[in-house]
């Protein structure tokens, strides 16, 4: 569907995005994820024919950017960051005139409005202007833009920066129920976001892609060190490791909290073992009072962490 | 090209929005309408040649004033962005904003028919020169208005924009006056360059082809250099 290669953007000789490659197929969800400054939006652009690339190859289909920019923006729906629309004008004028420059025939103009007025639920704000409508409400006009000519590709920039937790999820079903046709690209910095509505994970760090898979590849392939937590009273720190450190498949053990009576410990685990079953026997042979203990598997977010920390 | 409709429906409509555009229209009929009637009963004449004559001055202020918005605000808002994502070639946006543009200064001429009725009630009006005139402050107002579309797509903010359109616009209506100042060998091409004299022989009721050609190479001009000034922001 988006084919993608060697994509460069300079902005004077400073790189934002760097010799990019990825490959977009039909129907998929795909978070574009990375810290501030990344090249999220610059990529994004790109993908839309806002912006010209430096160097390199977008393929949409059959069409390229550069020649055919027109054909692709039919195809795209696009979505900018923070909704930038024209504050004067009453969410229904805006959605026509939007209506009507993508070519919506005149018989089904209202109809549509109307479809996506309830699918976005702006129902009770169609007769008032942008400019005074909440954020999440502006956020969701913009969604309404972005879907109107029902575009086979939807290019959403951070949809759901500044709402409200409640807006948040009411747009990521409507993401969710966009993408079970259509090929979404999304771009965030709120990682619990992309773990709940993306099929696929494309981390972007200094212009260049550090990840890209889906999201239980990505925790596989990012070294699988599993960690156990284990807190426990009556216990010196001494005496838990002298016990632990003797059951197989326990690497390491690390302090995390020692108060006067109570220890918190850190267990690196090898991977492919879980001595959790043995780790339990053993407590319950000693008399230590057992407060906690559970296993911790890598979390998209120290995914993140390591991948884009800056050295 | 049915886009360029849209997009000049939207921004003709969204001129009578915002206040802005009934001040400016009220500063024009005040200005116009004082100069105008404080000397006409002076110079006792049944003709409109004194209200056309200060309009290329007038309009060099008023029409940046109508156009500086057209890009400076949609760049300022970020709403330039949504604009260009939609399947829009650049030629049709900068021909829509500068037909509303074009649309809204003919709006704000109407009114100012009620000078030549009102003439013609007072004496021999001769309708020859005030057709004429109206032409003329047209197709004056479409090279101006193109001059301003392009200021407003160098900058984002509106003052901005409006005073390279006013500088560019004032020295065009003003250059007729410069010429003495100016060295012999440029005066040919300077002495063309000017609005006022093309804008004087249509006023007059002359309809020269040559001044028609001048008022759409410099509408030309104008536009082109916006949509050049557009596809450089990419």
């Amino acid at each position: 569907m988006i084919h993608v290669e060697n994509l460069t953007k300079h902005y004077d000789q400073v790189a934002a995005v760097d010799q990019i490659h990825f490959d977009i197929h039909k129907g998929e969800i795909v978070g574009l994820l990375g810290p501030n400054g990344a090249g999220k939006t610059t990529t994004l652009r790109m993908l839309t024919g806002f912006l010209r690339p430096t160097s390199g190859t977008i393929r949409v289909k059959d069409f390229t950017v550069e020649n055919q920019s027109l054909e692709i923006k039919k195809i795209i729906g696009y979505l900018p960051e923070s909704a930038p629309l024209y504050p004067d004008m009453l969410v229904f004028d805006y959605l026509r005139y939007v209506a009507n420059i993508r070519a919506i025939p005149a018989d089904r103009n209202l109809s549509r409005i109307r479809e996506l007025a309830r699918q976005c639920g702006l129902q009770e704000v169609m007769h008032k202007p942008i400019g005074e409508l909440s954020k999440g409400y502006k956020q969701r006009v913009g969604l309404a833009h972005a879907m109107m000519s029902d575009p086979e590709i939807l290019i959403l920039d951070e949809p759901t920066s500044g709402l409200d937790p409640n807006q948040i999820i009411e747009i990521r079903d409507i993401i969710k129920h966009i993408g079970k046709e259509k090929t979404v690209i999304l771009s965030t910095h709120i990682l619990s976001e992309v773990e709940a509505t993306c099929d696929r994970v494309v981390i972007i760090h200094q212009g260049k892609i550090a990840a890209d898979g889906n999201l239980r590849e990505l925790k596989e392939s990012s070294g699988n060190t599993n960690v156990i937590h284990l807190t426990v009273r009556n216990a010196p720190f001494e005496e838990i490791e002298k016990q632990i450190s003797s059951v197989e498949g326990v690497t390491g053990i690390a302090r995390l909290e020692e108060s006067s009576d109570q220890v918190s410990v850190k267990l690196t685990i090898s991977s492919g073992q879980d001595p959790r079953e043995e780790i339990f026997r053993k407590v319950k042979q000693t008399d230590w009072v057992l407060l906690e203990f559970y296993q911790q598997t890598q979390t998209l977010e120290t995914i993140f962490r390591g991948l884009t920390k800056e050295n | 090209m049915h886009q360029a409709v849209y997009i000049f429906r939207k921004e003709f409509g969204s001129y009578f929005i915002s206040p802005v555009a009934y001040i400016v229209i009220s500063i024009f009929l005040l200005v116009t309408g004082w100069f105008f009637f404080s000397t006409f009963f002076l110079l006792d004449q049944a003709n409109l040649r004194n209200f056309f004559s200060m309009l290329p001055v007038i309009f060099a202020f008023v029409v940046p004033a109508v156009t500086m918005r057209l890009f400076s605000e949609e760049l300022n808002v970020g709403s330039y962005e949504t604009l260009l994502t939609l399947p829009v070639r650049y030629g049709e946006v900068v021909l829509g904003k500068f037909m509303a543009a074009v649309a809204f200064i003919g709006a704000m001429l109407v009114p100012t028919l009620a000078y030549p009725l009102t003439v013609s009630l007072l004496g021999q009006l001769d309708w020859g020169p005030v057709v004429g005139g109206y032409i003329g402050a047209i197709l004056l107002a479409a090279a101006y208005a193109a001059i301003g579309l392009f200021a407003s797509s160098l900058t984002r903010n509106q003052i901005v924009a409006f005073i390279i359109g006013m500088a560019i616009c004032f020295t065009l209506t003003l250059m007729e006056r410069m010429l003495f100042f100016l060295p012999e060998s440029l005066l040919g091409i300077l002495s063309y360059v000017g609005t006022f004299p093309h804008f004087q022989n249509i006023s007059k009721g002359i309809i020269d082809t040559r001044d028609i050609v001048y008022f759409i190479s410099v509408s030309f001009i104008g536009l082109y250099a916006a949509r050049l000034v557009i596809e450089e922001k990419k």
